[in-house]
């Protein structure tokens, strides 16, 4: 060995960055659990059978529940995505099968990819002047529509991944058949891309169905069932924003049991739309 | 990379042939240049190498489970060329990877045996492989310029070994860019980034980045298949023009260009190796079936 | 890639004009909507100016400059909100970039092969716990041990300086920082992470194969050759930490004045809007806040441009490094 070379000082260095980024991992997979843990610990106490079936009590008054705040987030992001998936379906398949190399189409993925990180309390104050100002009032609607502004990006370009990941024969052998291309779409390649598609909804709708800042001037908040979307409607976010701001003790709890049913529903939504995904794209 | 193979052994003879005597007839290979008198010469003194700079004993090689190399056993011998030829997957590559502890990187690869360099077993742990890459270069199959400047790859090894006066650092970046004859076509653009070369002259600059820290042995890993005829004649005039300075193993499918550069050719075949002598030999008298069969065509 | 790759050119040319008909009204109907995501954000941006032309009228440039924001007499000015929102992101990034490059090189590199998918799903998912999550952890577990230890050790580090001096409680912009820093490490590091991932084996195989450290194979291959997705991932964090709301809204203590120290409460733009937009009974008022509004959708959509450019180009084949 003739080369006498000092690695010992870079080996060093080495062995000290990969310790440290080995750390910088281990770091985030404990604030993982930290937060999980705690949402859960915080969380469960406060779960019980009135939690989803009673109305909330007022300060002070033991009991009570978050029904209606369930039923009302569950309500919004439904009526979000009957806005947004026929929106964002029929945009990501022009970007599919009509936009692949048009200007159009690039400066649509463009403002997509864009719009997907928005802020999404500025699409709250828009649907406010747009709805809730015409309206005269904090109404259902509005939520939804702000909801559905975050949705649309994310489903235009799910979609579009999906449409392309239908193989060229299929389309082919379609047109062969003498199908017009429309009906090409709608008998096969969306059937043939249904699963992606599906899944890409998913994802959208567990990604809206956590958001807070969107509901704060839009569809507010009520302490009441709902009785109409032009109205103001419970929801747990805007729920255990306000609960957790508030000084009782009680009201909290409750925020903590909201927390932990929004981050496990969003969670177990998130991983089974990524399982379904993984299956599809392998 | 090499992919893994598990078949039983078909043929046994791990051990390389004995020397033989030098073939009088003349290469079949049209394209073969006149060999230069001295190697000739060299050659004619029936030992089969004459200084081996590495020696290879035993060497097995796993993928996890999967055994890739079986009882490799040959010499490389000190500033020739030896070529390692035999059809996709047969273990030429696995081999060549061991020479510098590439497999290192990844988990679940092992080899075992024996690799001497210089009779040092460079397999054993007490072997730093950061020194030992050092001491030998690698070409890959595609140029892989460094996302820097020409002289920045060309000096990235030296400056890896530590701090050099900045004058003597320059001299040995354009020394090794005219050993790769590259320097009339980059001096003005040291400062441009590798990757705006063609391909030819990326492949180039990894060989004068290989050879800037004076290596031992330059490991070649099928270096021209991604690149046109012309590129790969100015990579052949290069390695010919190696011969005597460094030890070079190359890694080829083109058994021409086996013929052409090489002092010596091994021939593997699903992890063995099946036959190894002087490349003449090999291409003119092959003592196996299988040698004769591969390089006549009839496989692979 | 170029199997599954469509065009226009697929569509067999009109050969019934009943038939031409079905695929021209698809088509268009497709292009519809299209065009609407582009007329969405148009009617944004032209719906936030229009109803803050009340309060550009009334305070002019000014907005941006004044750090006066007071509902009774009417004074607004921006430069808290713009403050607060810029300080805390910085803050954020600070901590968050070398963090998800470690994390990113952890799951790229050292890991086994075995925990990386496990690992890289978990650092996903923590990118899809809602905002709000994060802002009531960060208000009832965070800010009580940022109070406890965190701030104390500071300020009798660094309290001789203006940033870390101050009543400590807990809240504040440090904290709202921290909060973001954990919200978007995630995010960062994944696509990091993927960006890793695309550096050529052989590339790096060279760099190993000259005596280079996994460390050296990183920091002058790995980072330079990804150095357009870093970027873009690094201002896609950005563009999230800048809009963030409710991470922020919980711990920042929404105090509407310029103040030196970090541990001082502070406010940013979208926590103002989160806390006051309810609020405001005046005209002047609510224009004001929709201008603030507007500035933040200004300062995100072209943060998230760059970002886009910056993965787009990273992505694109034979992009060079």
């Amino acid at each position: 060995m003739a080369v006498h070379i000092d690695t010992r000082r870079r080996v060093l260095i080495n062995k000290l960055v990969m310790g440290v980024s080995t750390g910088a991992a281990l770091a985030g997979l404990t604030m993982l659990v930290w937060i999980l843990g705690d949402v859960a610990l915080k969380g469960l106490s406060a779960i019980n059978w009135d939690f989803f079936t009673k109305l909330p009590a007022p300060p002070g008054e033991e009991g009570g529940g978050l029904a209606n705040a369930i039923v009302g987030t569950l309500i919004l992001t439904v009526a979000a995505a009957l806005i947004a998936v026929p929106f964002g379906v029929l945009a990501g398949t022009y970007l599919a099968e009509f936009g692949k190399t048009e200007k159009l189409g690039a400066a649509v993925r463009y403002v997509s990819d864009i719009l997907v990180s928005a802020p999404s309390i500025v699409i709250g104050v828009f649907a406010y002047l747009v709805i809730v100002i015409p309206m005269g009032n904090f109404s259902g609607w509005a939520g939804a529509v702000a909801l559905a502004i975050i949705m649309i990006p994310v489903v235009t370009r799910t979609t579009e991944e999906m449409l392309r990941l239908v193989p060229i024969e299929m389309r082919e052998a379609t047109l062969a058949l003498g199908a017009p291309y429309w009906k090409m779409m709608l008998g096969v390649i969306y059937r043939a891309a249904a699963t992606g598609m599906t899944t890409g909804i998913l994802l959208a709708v567990a990604r809206v169905s956590g958001e807070t800042a969107p509901l704060l001037f839009t569809s507010l908040n009520s302490p009441y069932w709902l009785e109409s979307l032009n109205e103001p409607i419970a929801n747990l976010t805007v729920t255990l924003f306000n609960y957790a701001m508030s000084p009782y003790e009680d009201w909290q709890t409750m925020a903590w049991g909201a927390a932990f049913l929004i981050t496990s529903s969003v969670l177990a939504l998130t991983v089974f739309s990524r399982i379904i995904l993984m299956k599809r794209m392998r | 990379m090499t992919s893994n193979l598990v078949t039983k052994p078909k043929h046994t003879d791990p051990t390389p042939p004995e020397a033989d005597a030098v073939s009088e007839t003349p290469p079949r290979d049209a394209v073969r240049p006149p060999r230069k008198p001295h190697l000739e010469a060299s050659r004619r003194g029936g030992r089969k190498v004459e200084k081996a700079k590495v020696s290879v004993r035993g060497l097995n090689f796993f993928y996890g489970e999967k055994q890739a190399l079986m009882d490799n056993t040959l010499d490389i011998a000190e500033g020739k060329v030896t070529a390692f030829i035999g059809p996709s997957g047969c273990g030429k590559s696995t081999h060549i990877r061991t020479y510098n502890r590439m497999y290192d990187l990844y988990k679940g690869q092992r080899a075992e045996g024996e690799i001497l360099m210089d009779g040092v077993n460079i397999l054993s742990p007490e072997i730093s492989s950061l020194e030992l890459r050092h001491r030998i270069g690698m070409i890959f199959q595609k140029p892989t310029p460094f996302p820097m400047s020409v002289f920045d790859n060309v000096a990235y090894g030296l400056r890896l070994r530590g701090n050099m006066p900045k004058s003597e650092l320059e001299g040995r970046v354009e020394q090794a860019l005219k050993d790769a004859a590259l320097w009339d076509q980059v001096q003005d653009d040291l400062h441009k980034p590798g990757t705006d070369l063609s391909g030819g002259q990326q492949q180039r600059l990894c060989i004068a980045r290989a050879i800037a820290v004076e290596p031992e042995v330059i490991l070649m890993d099928e270096p021209c298949s991604a690149l046109d005829p012309i590129a790969t004649g100015k990579i052949e005039e290069l390695i010919e023009e190696f011969r005597g300075r460094y030890t070079v193993v190359i890694v080829t499918h083109n058994m021409q260009q086996a013929a052409r550069v090489s002092d010596y050719t091994a021939f593997f075949y699903i992890g063995k190796l099946v036959e190894f002598g002087d490349t003449d030999t090999i291409f003119t008298n092959p003592r196996k079936q299988q040698t004769e069969d591969y390089i006549t065509g009839r496989f692979g | 890639m170029s199997r599954t790759a469509t065009s226009e050119s697929q569509i067999p040319e009109a050969t019934a004009p009943r038939r031409a008909f079905g695929d021209v009204a698809f088509k268009a109907i497709t292009t519809g909507f299209a065009v609407g995501i582009l007329l969405l954000l148009g009617a944004m941006f032209f719906v936030l100016w229009r109803e803050s032309a009340l309060a550009i009228e009334a305070f002019g440039p000014g907005f941006l400059t004044s750090a006066k924001w007071n509902p009774v007499t009417e004074k607004f000015g921006a430069l808290v909100a713009i403050t607060g929102t810029l300080v805390s992101t910085v803050i954020a990034l600070l901590v968050a970039v070398p963090v998800s490059i470690g994390i990113a090189l952890f799951l790229a590199e050292l890991a086994p092969e075995k925990i990386r998918t496990p690992f890289g799903v978990a650092i996903e998912l923590l990118a899809a716990i809602p905002s709000i999550v994060y802002g009531m952890w960060g208000l009832f577990v965070l800010a009580p041990l940022m109070s406890a230890y965190l701030q104390p050790a500071l300020g009798g580090l660094f309290g001789w300086t203006p940033f870390f001096s101050g009543p400590q409680m807990g809240i504040g912009m440090l904290t709202a920082g921290l909060v973001l820093a954990l919200m978007i490490i995630p995010f960062i590091a994944s696509v990091t992470r993927d960006v890793f991932r695309m550096v050529p084996a052989q590339l790096k195989e060279s760099a190993y194969g000259m005596g280079a450290t996994t460390w050296e194979v990183v920091k002058d291959i790995m980072i330079p050759y990804g150095r357009k997705g870093i970027y873009g991932a690094v201002f896609l964090g950005l563009g999230r930490a800048l809009g963030e709301t409710m991470a922020v809204t919980f711990v920042i203590g929404n105090a509407h004045r310029l103040n030196w120290s970090l541990f001082a409460p502070g406010n940013s733009i979208a926590s103002t809007l989160a806390n006051e937009f309810t609020e405001a009974d005046g005209d002047l008022y609510l224009s004001s806040l929709v201008a603030l509004g507007l500035v933040l959708f200004l300062i995100t959509f072209l943060i998230l441009g760059f970002a886009q450019l910056y993965l787009k180009r990273m992505s694109a084949p034979g992009s060079k490094g």
